[in-house]
């Protein structure tokens, strides 16, 4: 099953209401994700752990429900 | 540690460089993967790859090792590095060339 672009962005801000998201629906299908999101809670934290945190936030959707979504983490400058 | 979990562990410290992936280097299953073996190939490094399609309790199992949900996942010198767009993250900055000459891996012949 697909997920909507703005419910993948609800769970992140939920998660981390600091963030800034920008998601892109690569293919147009509602299947294939880019998503980049900028918060503060990635400072000092390793891209591994940037990532482990969003895909939290997905609550165990990310390799299920959610197939493909390209990730993209960054601190606020 | 269950049994495929050794295996994994085996598989990671007996090779410098192993990604885990859909499909093999020539014949990739998904974009992901696909542009893993891109960007290992760019650097011009000596890796193993696990088709985990051919082997679905290293599909399974290599998310619980990790703790990291989705395939291709790399590995360096026993350590996990990440996925396809945390390779991508670090070779655009240049770390994945830093991470792996300081790894001293061998070159692909």
């Amino acid at each position: 099953m697909a997920m909507a672009a703005n419910e993948i962005e609800t769970l992140i801000r939920e998660a981390l209401p600091d963030a800034e998201v920008t998601i892109t629906d690569l293919a147009g299908d509602g299947d294939h994700y880019a998503a980049r999101i900028v918060s503060a809670a990635f400072a000092g934290k390793t891209r591994v752990q940037q990532h482990k945190l969003v895909y939290e936030a997905l609550g165990g959707r990310m390799g299920g429900a959610l197939h493909a979504l390209q990730l993209t983490t960054a601190v606020p400058n | 540690m269950s049994d495929t979990h050794s295996r994994i562990s085996d598989i990671v410290n007996s090779n410098d460089v192993v990604l885990f992936m859909k499909g093999t280097p020539l014949f990739p299953q998904c974009g992901f993967s696909s542009r893993a073996i891109a960007i290992l190939d760019h650097l011009g490094v000596a890796y193993e790859s696990v088709d985990v399609l051919q082997d679905p309790e290293v599909r399974q199992g290599i998310k619980s090792y990790s703790d990291w949900p989705t395939i291709p996942q790399l590995y360096v010198k026993g350590e996990f590095v990440g996925g396809s767009d945390i390779m991508m993250e670090m070779f655009e900055a240049g770390e994945l060339q830093q991470l792996i000459s300081e790894a001293n891996v061998s070159r692909a012949s």
